[in-house]
Order: structure tokens, then C-alpha cells, then sequence
């Protein structure tokens, strides 16, 4: 049966409120509208309005409250509205959540989730639009899931939920209305797990979250030049899936790493970085990078110039070094 | 609770402002001067000082004296070891005993109390080990005992961000019918930050059984209240937030605990969160690593210490014939007992794994830190096998 991402995270929710009573849902919006995005629809209706609830307006309390119910027996999973009003709970994330089982000596876990509908491509005005994935994985002790289909935005929201630890749940928010003929509920491979979502034998597009669906689409066009194109979806980028990483760049050699977030110092690059420290032998060209450019997210009727589309992804792949030619790009501007 | 339907109901029917507001704002407010009952020297203040609060039982004021002492003196032996290169550095409370000790002794062993780097001696009267309360400012880790078996946050260094924890916990608490309150502790400093006011603003939203203790000792390191708040006390900020709130001689053990025992029952019984501001001052610097000499007079200092916690609650309870100079006697050795046992303890070299730091950032740790710990026992086992390494 056709199901949207959205519908997914809401079953993922439902379900997991159903089947154990420490879970609460709260956040801004999340009670009786049901979240700007319609994620919590019907939650605080049918599970009752003290397991899924409306909170103030104010990130750092709503994460810093949910950290103190973590504290004493609770599940709770909050919603950030969108990517860039997270901002004020960066603190109570990083200083707080992250470090309640180390500083404590494993004494007090902190098992809470933090849902941010994330990314560009729905037309947002300033603010609406971050990809804020680098702040989160640099932060040790925070584990940070990407699902990019529908399956796995119920089932790693599912495991998110029953975690330990406090995970921190990107939802790329321009696949939201995204389809696919799943029954849920529906169980994936666990945290930590790449996945091939396409097999190739030519090089190895890594991908996450929106930037998925532009590397299958990139894939396929690909296919016409007559590259045999892997696919990989990183899943969750804490923990990191080295494993399936090196042995599909090994295997194909060739690697290009797709984000939507601005590139400097991020996912891509750490990418890239261990792609070649465990893959430097297998490879016939530097791993490249397509991403966002290093620039504030731009307003909506110029946004497509910096979201990475099918072109990029494909102009990175011709740059490969297939006839060993050097890559031109990095090489024109360096002085002699 | 209020339930959303029932928020649905009002909202926009009854507009923020409208009926009752200032009733109500009236009876949330604080004394219009610190409630007090002994004056500076110890001898007893006006009737009308106390306003309407209950003298707290005598046995209860004996034992705050007796740990007043031990808290005195801990806190010196601290900031001795610290000169002697023991601890990393430490910030005293000498001079906030009454909020230190006073802040214990109403609660229970049920209820959670969320300090900050400068209750330690709060820790200790707590009951906590005091090697294990001192864990953090020796370094050998961050926190030294365990908060579900104390019923104690870690101790907060970031400011006031410990403010939304107490407010999530005690209401996840009351969600189970529990009767647990939370203290928190916060410093004036601490009531600048944005997770002060966002802890009273969910807290009264929630009616969490929430007391926040704000120890207005006069500094933020070297920051003056003046330059901190334009408010006519930091009491007056809970009214903001509906929260019942009071401002308390803080140098007055017995003012402290009258009003901190009345805050306390009142959130166990459902009344909501509570506010208290106790007037105090921080006789020494920030911490050892501090100069206050740059920042503020000797005779602010001395002015300070003519009030003088300690001194009052002694001078009261051998005026009441509460306490006799064997009593005084029995106590100080028995500060000097636990100080002299610290001091052999902490004179101990700490061991710590290296190990142990890829312990507990998560449950199970990662296939990276699995590795990276693999790489560091390689390097142990090379220093080993040089005769360098001592683990």
C-alpha cells in the first residue's frame, strides 16, 4: 500500500506510544494541530493529550525538559519545528544530552529522541531550509539518524525511540510527501547499517537523506553514458557504516559523496577523508564532493542553484579520471 | 493538568491581562524586603521581618549548625588542597552556608536537588562522599557519585542549563503520582541565562514541584549585580512566569530554612513551582584561580562577614540556650575529624583507566571506539614495553 514518509514517522510514532507508556511526544504545534508538517496528526487525539503534548515555545526548555523526564523514566521525543529553530537547544544537546552517560559514568542515560525536519527544496523563506547534520555528528555521545525512504523513516524512527542514547532524527523534510508501497510496521537493518540501494561496478555514489534520491536519479542517467553506478545510503551517520563504505569503494574504486549541506568541514568531507584512508590502493581517482555551496542558505526562487542536482552528481562522476586525465577543477588554480 | 481542551476553552475568551491578573500577580509576589528572623549580629529581628513564616523547629536548627561547621570547614580544607596542587581549581561558598546547608535540610531522600560547580558543600551536608563530591574539581572525572543513588544532578557548570532538567524531572515524577520535588540551585549570574527563565516558564506551564534556590551572592566572577539586572530584586522575576516567589536574608540560617521548608512543602502539595532569592555573598573569589581584590573593596568583604551566617545561628542558639560551648566544641572536632580523613584521602594519587574514557558515550560503544581504544591500549602497551607507561 502507498505510503508517504510523513504517514510513516506518524505510524513509527503511534506505534511506539502504544506500546510503551514511558514514550511522550511533545514540542511546539505538536498537540492539537498535529505539527506544522502533520507528523503527530491524531496523536494527542486518539493516545490522549497527556502522551502527546504542546510545550512553549522555547527549544532549549523543550530539550532541557526532555532531558530531566529522561532522567527519571521517560522516553520522551520532541519535535524542533525545523532545522534552524534547533539552534537554541544546541546547548542543552551538546553540553547536556550528549554527555549525561559519560560524565556520570554510565550512571544516567538519557534515551530521548530529537525529531528536525531538515534540508532545502520546499520553497522555505530564510531559516526553513539548513541542513544542520555537521553540527550534530561532531558531537561524540549524540547519534544522528538520516533515513531517506519510507521503510526506514519508520523503522530507525522505531529503534531512535528505543535507543539508550539520544538520538538525533533528521527527517529530510522535502521527502515528507514521498511514496512507496510499504506495510508497515516494517523492520530495516539497525543504526549503524549502509545500504546499497543501487549495485554497481563503476564507482560509488554515497548519499543520505535528501541527497538520495538525486544520487539514484544521477545513477540512472549515468547508466545511458554507460557507467555501471553503485548506490549508498548512509542511513544513520552516527554510528558511521565504515565497513560497507570501504568494501563498495574497493570494489568500484571510483567514489563521489552527495549532500545538500554547505561542504566545508562536512559529512562529505569526513566521508571522504576515511574513503581514502581505508581505500587509497583501490582508487583511480581523488573522491569528490558534490554539495550546497559554502554560503547561508539561499532564499526559495534561487535555491535550486545551490541544491545538488542530477547535473552536479553526473559532471562529478565524468570527472572520475576515466581516461586519466587529471581532474581540471582543483588543479587550474593552484600556483605553479 | 491542564488538559488542551481545557486550554482551547479559554483561549481567547479571557485575554492575557484581563479579570484577576493583578490579584493574582499580587499574591505571587515577594516580601518587599528580605524575610528575616535574626538581625546582623544574631540577635532576633522584628516580628514583622518574618513575614508570616514559621520559626522552623529548634532540633532542625542544632543540626543545620552542626553541618554549617562541617560545610565551613570542608570548604577550607578544599581550597587548601587546591593550593597544594590536589584539586584542578575550586570555587567556594564560604559565607553561603545557610543556603548551602539550608537547601539540604528540607528536602527528603526522595526529592532531587540540581546543584551547580559551587555546591559542593551542599554535597556533602547532602551526605555525599566528599572525595566522590570533589571528583570533578580534582579532575579525575566529571562526576564523582552516582545521581540516581543520591538523588543529586551532576554538579552544573554550563549556567542554569541544569534549570529545564529539574523542571522535566520533577514533573515526570508527579506524572506518576509521586510527591518528589526538585531544587535547583542557580547563582545570580545563572538567572541572566535564557534556560533560567525557559525552566520558570515550563515549570509553571506544567506546575512542576520545582524550587529554585537563586544564591544572589553578588558577583558573577567579577561582574557586579548591578551591571547583571535592572530588576528591583531577582525574586521579582518569577511573577513573570506565575510562579509564588520570595526573597530571604540569605546569611540567615533560619529565615533560609523557614522559607525554603514552607517553598518545598508548598510544590509537594501541588501548588506549582516557587522561587526564592537569598540575599548572600560570596566571601571569597570566584575560585582559587580568581583575584577579587580587582574588582571589589576589602571593606565590602569585611561589611559581609559582620553578617556572618555562622556566627548568627551560633549566637542565637546559645541565647536560646539551644546549644552550649561543648556543644560548639563537639562540633568543630567533628569538622576537623571528617577534614583530617579528607585530607589523608585526597593526598592519594587518583587511578584512572585511560581506558575508561571510551566508556559510557554510549550504551554500546561504536565500531570507531572500539578501535580508537584499541589504538590507545597500543600505545600503553609501547610506553609498557619502554617501562614509561604506569598503567
Amino acid at each position: 500500500m502507498a505510503t508517504t514518509l510523513a504517514q510513516a514517522l506518524n505510524a513509527a510514532l503511534r506505534d511506539a506510544l502504544h506500546q510503551d507508556d514511558s514514550v511522550v511526544v511533545f514540542g511546539e504545534d505538536v498537540g492539537t494541530l498535529g505539527g506544522v508538517f502533520r507528523i503527530t496528526d491524531g496523536l494527542a487525539g486518539d493516545l490522549g493529550e497527556d502522551r502527546c503534548f504542546d510545550t512553549p515555545l522555547a527549544e532549549s526548555g523543550i530539550v532541557g525538559f526532555a532531558l530531566g523526564m529522561a532522567m527519571n523514566g521517560f522516553r520522551p521525543v520532541v519535535e524542533m519545528q525545523f532545522d534552524a529553530f534547533a539552534y537554541p537547544a544546541f546547548e542543552q544537546l551538546v553540553s547536556h544530552a550528549a554527555r549525561m552517560r559519560n560524565r556520570t559514568r554510565g550512571a544516567v542515560g538519557v534515551p530521548m529522541v530529537v525529531r528536525v525536519p531538515y534540508g532545502g527544496g520546499i520553497g522555505g523563506v530564510e531559516h526553513h531550509s539548513d541542513s544542520s547534520e555537521a553540527y550534530y555528528v561532531h558531537t561524540p555521545g549524540l547519534k544522528v539518524a538520516t533515513p531517506a525512504t519510507v521503510a526506514d523513516a519508520y523503522s530507525l524512527l522505531r529503534e531512535a525511540i528505543a535507543d539508550p542514547d539520544p538520538v538525533v532524527f533528521l527527517e529530510p523534510k522535502k521527502l515528507y510527501w514521498s511514496k512507496a508501497d510499504v506495510d508497515l510496521p516494517v523492520t530495516t537493518a539497525p543504526f549503524g547499517t549502509a545500504e546499497v540501494r543501487r549495485h554497481g561496478t563503476d564507482a560509488t555514489l554515497i548519499a543520505y537523506g535528501p541527497a538520495l534520491p538525486v544520487a539514484l536519479a544521477a545513477a540512472e542517467a549515468a547508466a545511458a553514458d554507460g557507467h555501471d553506478i553503485e548506490v549508498l545510503d548512509l542511513r544513520t551517520l552516527v554510528p558511521f557504516d565504515d565497513e560497507t563504505v570501504a568494501a563498495s569503494v574497493r570494489k568500484t574504486g571510483r567514489c563521489v559523496v552527495v549532500q545538500e549541506a554547505a561542504g566545508f568541514a562536512g559529512v562529505g568531507a569526513e566521508v571522504a577523508a576515511r574513503v581514502q584512508e581505508r581505500c587509497f590502493h583501490s582508487l583511480h581517482a581523488p573522491v569528490l564532493r558534490v554539495s550546497g555551496f559554502d554560503i547561508p542558505y539561499p532564499p526559495p526562487i534561487v535555491e535550486k542553484y545551490h541544491l545538488p542536482d542530477v547535473d552536479r552528481v553526473l559532471d562529478a562522476v565524468a570527472r572520475l579520471q576515466w581516461d586519466d586525465e587529471p581532474d581540471r577543477r582543483h588543479l587550474t588554480r593552484v600556483p605553479a | 493538568m491542564t488538559t488542551q481542551a481545557e486550554h482551547r476553552r479559554t483561549d481567547g475568551v479571557a485575554p492575557s491581562g484581563a479579570g484577576d491578573a493583578g490579584g493574582v500577580a499580587t499574591r505571587l509576589l515577594p516580601s518587599a524586603t528580605p524575610i528575616r528572623f535574626l538581625d546582623d549580629t544574631g540577635g532576633t529581628a522584628p516580628e514583622s521581618a518574618r513575614g508570616g513564616y514559621e520559626m522552623p523547629p529548634t532540633e532542625m536548627l542544632v543540626e543545620a549548625y552542626r553541618r554549617m561547621v562541617l560545610g565551613r570547614r570542608f570548604d577550607a580544607q578544599a581550597t587548601a588542597l587546591t593550593k597544594q596542587g590536589r584539586l584542578a581549581v575550586y570555587p567556594s561558598s564560604h559565607g553561603q552556608e545557610a543556603c548551602q546547608i539550608g537547601g539540604v535540610l528540607v528536602l527528603r531522600d526522595t526529592d532531587w536537588m540540581f546543584p551547580t560547580y559551587r555546591e559542593s558543600m551542599a554535597l556533602v551536608a547532602r551526605g555525599i562522599d566528599p572525595v566522590e563530591a570533589l571528583t570533578l574539581l580534582r579532575g579525575d572525572w566529571h562526576c564523582g557519585y552516582d545521581p540516581v543513588a543520591t538523588r543529586t544532578a551532576p554538579q552544573c557548570t554550563p549556567l542554569a542549563t541544569q534549570s529545564p532538567h529539574a523542571v522535566g524531572l520533577a514533573y515526570a515524577a508527579r506524572r506518576r503520582g509521586e510527591d518528589t520535588v526538585a531544587l535547583v540551585y542557580v547563582g545570580d549570574g545563572g538567572t541572566s541565562e535564557g534556560d533560567f527563565h525557559e525552566a520558570l516558564n515550563f515549570a509553571g506551564v506544567f506546575k512542576a514541584p520545582v524550587v529554585f534556590l537563586v544564591q544572589n551572592n553578588r558577583y558573577a566572577i567579577s561582574v557586579p549585580l548591578a551591571k547583571q539586572t535592572a530588576a528591583p530584586a531577582l525574586a521579582y522575576r518569577g511573577v513573570g512566569y506565575g510562579i509564588r516567589s520570595e526573597q530571604v536574608d540569605g546569611n540567615d540560617p533560619i529565615a533560609v530554612l523557614s522559607v525554603l521548608r514552607h517553598a518545598v512543602e508548598s510544590a509537594r502539595s501541588g501548588a506549582g513551582p516557587f522561587l526564592v532569592e537569598a540575599h548572600t555573598y560570596r566571601v571569597e573569589a570566584h575560585t582559587n584561580a580568581d583575584d577579587a581584590s580587582r574588582y571589589r573593596d576589602a571593606a565590602e568583604v569585611a561589611a559581609w562577614e559582620g553578617r556572618d551566617p555562622l556566627t548568627r545561628l551560633e549566637t542565637h542558639l546559645l541565647a536560646v540556650g539551644a546549644l552550649s560551648d561543648e556543644d560548639i566544641g563537639a562540633a568543630r572536632q567533628e569538622a576537623e575529624a571528617f577534614a583530617g580523613r579528607l585530607r589523608t584521602r585526597m593526598n592519594e594519587d587518583p587511578d584512572v583507566d585511560p581506558r575508561s574514557l571510551f566508556v559510557n558515550v554510549f550504551a554500546e560503544p561504536t565500531p570507531q571506539l572500539r578501535e580508537q581504544r584499541e589504538w590507545l591500549e597500543e600505545e600503553l602497551g609501547a610506553e609498557d614495553s619502554r617501562g614509561g607507561g604506569e598503567h
